[in-house]
C-alpha cells in the first residue's frame, strides 16, 4: 500500500513541478545554474571513469579473444558496442544517480527541515516548480552531452591503452570501432540517457521534498533517493532494451 | 486586518486548536502568546496555509483564505512577509540575493530599482554594507534581521513573525522587537508575532491573544496583562520569580 502512496504523491508532485512558472527569467537563470552544478561538476569523474573503463575493456577483449578465428579488429568493435550500448548510458547513469541524486535529495531535504521551502510557499511561489523543474530540465539537457563525452573518452581510452600495452594496432582498432555500425543504437542509448536523467532528478527531488524531521532524515532521504533511482534505472533499462530489440 | 473565526485543528485524534477567534488589527503589533506546545505556531501555520483548518474561517480583509483555490491563496501570500524562527534564509544566496528574491519573482522593477530597494531594506534592519555575505557567515541576530529585511522587501500588508527572539540575547531581542514595531507603524502593516518572551509582551504587545492548551484563554494589551486574575495566565506571566519581583517592586513604588 505504501508503494501506491508514494506513486500517487510522486505523480502529484510532478504535476505541480510542470505547472506554469511564476517568472521565466528566474527559472532560466536557475536552469543554467543547475546545468553547471549537475553537469559541468560531474565531468571530471565521468571522464576519468570512462577513459579507464575503455582501456580495461580493450585489454580484456584483446587478451580474451584467444581463438584465431576472431579478428583483432573485434577488440575495437567490442569497446564501441560496450561503451555505446551499455556502459556509458547505464553504468555512468548509475554512477551519476549516486553523485547527483544524493546531492539533490540532501539539498532539497535540508531546505525542507530549515523551513526554506515553507518560506517559498508563503511568498506565493510554487516551491515544487521553482526547486525541481530547473533540476529536471538541466539533467535532461546536460546528461546526453555528458554521456556523449563519456562515449568518446571511453573509445579514446581504449585506443591509447590498447596501443600502450601492445594489445591492438592503431589500424585494427580504428577499423573495429567503425565496423558494422548501426545508427539506431545511438537513438537507443540516448533514449535511455534522457529517461534516466528524468528519473534521477525527479526521484531524488521527490525524496528531498518530502523529508520530515532533522539531519538524520535528510541522510535517509539521500540514501533512498540513490537506491530508488538506481532500481528504476535498471528496470527502465530492461524495458527500453526490450522495446528497441524486439 | 485579519480575522480568524472559530478555527479548529486536530492532528489525528489529538485536538490542537479548539474554537479560536480573534481580530488582528492593521497598524498594530498583535501577539499570540502561550507556553511551548500550546498551539501558537499551529495557528500561524493555519493562517498562512501551511496547515489546513478543520473548521472555521480565516479572513484577509474579508476574503476567506482556506476556501480560495491555489492561485487565490498565492495572490494573498504575495502580500505576506514572514519571519521564521530560524530565519529560513536561502543558504545558496547572498544576503542581497535573499532580499532581492521576492522582487525578482513578483515585480517588474529595473535592476537599479531593485538594488535601491534591497539597500533600503538592509539599512532598515541595520545591515548596511553586508550585502555580499552568505547566511552561513551571519550571527543569529543578524540572520533574524536579514530575514526581516527579506520579509518587508515586497511591501507586505501582513507580517508574521514566529518567535523572533528565540535564541537571542536580551539586547538583540530588544533590537528585533523595536524593528518589528517601527516597521509595523511606518508601513501600517498588520503584524502578528508569536512569542513567549515576556519582555516582548510588555514592550510591543498592543493586542494580545493568550492560548492555553489550544484554547483562547485571554485577550488584552501588554499593559493589562499584569492586572489579570486568570490563574493560567498569571502562572505564565510570573513563571520567572525575577519577573514577579520586578512587578511588585514597580507596584510598591
Amino acid at each position: 500500500m505504501k508503494l501506491f502512496f508514494h506513486f500517487g504523491r510522486y505523480f502529484l508532485l510532478i504535476k505541480r513541478v510542470f505547472s506554469k512558472p511564476e517568472k521565466l527569467s528566474v527559472y532560466t537563470k536557475q536552469i543554467l545554474y543547475e546545468i553547471d552544478k549537475i553537469g559541468i561538476s560531474s565531468l571530471p569523474i565521468i571522464a576519468i571513469i570512462s577513459f579507464f573503463m575503455g582501456g580495461v575493456i580493450t585489454i580484456q577483449s584483446a587478451f580474451g579473444f584467444t581463438s584465431p578465428l576472431v579478428p583483432l579488429y573485434a577488440v575495437g568493435f567490442t569497446v564501441r558496442e560496450s561503451m555505446l550500448s551499455e556502459f556509458c548510458p547505464t553504468i555512468v547513469s548509475l554512477i551519476l544517480a549516486g553523485k547527483i541524486g544524493s546531492n539533490i535529495a540532501s539539498e532539497i531535504g535540508s531546505m525542507r527541515i530549515t523551513e526554506q521551502i515553507d518560506a517559498l510557499e508563503i511568498m506565493g511561489i510554487n516551491s515544487a516548480g521553482y526547486l525541481i523543474l530547473p533540476k529536471i530540465v538541466a539533467g535532461v539537457v546536460i546528461l546526453p552531452f555528458l554521456i556523449a563525452i563519456s562515449m568518446f573518452l571511453g573509445i579514446v581510452g581504449g585506443y591509447i591503452m590498447g596501443l600502450a600495452v601492445g594489445a591492438v594496432t592503431s589500424y585494427e582498432y580504428i577499423f573495429g570501432i567503425q565496423a558494422f555500425f548501426e545508427p539506431w543504437k545511438l537513438y537507443y542509448s540516448f533514449t535511455k540517457v534522457i529517461t534516466f536523467a528524468f528519473l534521477i532528478t525527479s526521484i531524488s527531488s521527490y525524496f528531498g521534498f518530502y523529508t520530515e524531521g532533522g539531519a538524520l532524515e535528510v541522510g535517509k532521504s539521500s540514501t533512498s533517493a540513490v537506491v530508488y533511482s538506481s532500481i528504476l534505472i535498471l528496470i527502465f533499462n530492461f524495458l527500453i532494451t526490450q522495446l528497441f530489440y524486439t | 486586518m485579519i480575522e480568524i473565526k472559530n478555527i479548529h485543528k486536530s492532528f489525528g485524534s489529538h485536538k490542537v486548536i479548539n474554537d479560536v477567534s480573534f481580530v488582528f488589527e492593521q497598524g498594530k503589533t498583535n501577539l499570540i502568546i502561550g507556553e511551548s506546545g500550546s498551539g501558537k505556531t499551529t495557528i500561524l501555520k493555519l493562517m498562512v496555509g501551511l496547515h489546513e483548518v478543520d473548521n472555521g474561517e480565516i479572513l484577509y480583509n474579508g476574503e476567506n483564505f482556506p476556501t480560495l483555490d491555489l492561485k487565490g491563496k498565492q495572490e494573498i501570500r504575495k502580500k505576506i512577509g514572514m519571519l521564521f524562527q530560524g530565519g529560513a534564509l536561502f543558504d545558496s544566496q547572498t544576503l542581497e540575493e535573499n532580499v532581492r528574491f521576492p522582487l525578482d519573482m513578483f515585480t517588474d522593477m529595473s535592476k537599479e530599482e531593485k538594488q535601491e530597494r534591497v539597500n533600503f531594506c538592509l539599512d532598515k534592519v541595520q545591515l548596511t554594507n553586508k550585502n555580499k555575505l552568505y547566511p552561513g557567515e551571519l550571527s543569529g541576530g543578524m540572520k533574524k534581521r536579514a530575514a526581516l529585511a527579506r520579509a518587508i522587501a515586497n511591501n507586505p500588508k501582513y507580517l508574521f513573525c514566529d518567535e523572533p527572539n528565540s535564541g537571542l540575547d536580551p539586547k538583540t531581542s530588544i533590537v528585533i522587537d523595536n524593528l518589528i514595531q517601527s516597521l509595523t507603524k511606518e508601513f501600517n502593516i498588520t503584524t502578528i508575532v508569536i512569542t513567549h518572551d515576556m519582555n516582548s509582551v510588555v514592550e510591543i504587545g498592543e493586542k494580545i491573544l493568550y492560548i492555553y492548551k489550544g484554547n483562547p484563554w485571554w485577550t488584552g494589551t501588554g499593559k493589562e496583562i499584569f492586572n489579570t486574575t486568570n490563574p493560567e495566565l498569571l502562572d505564565f506571566v510570573f513563571a520567572s520569580g525575577f519577573m514577579k519581583e520586578i512587578y511588585h517592586a514597580v507596584k510598591n513604588k
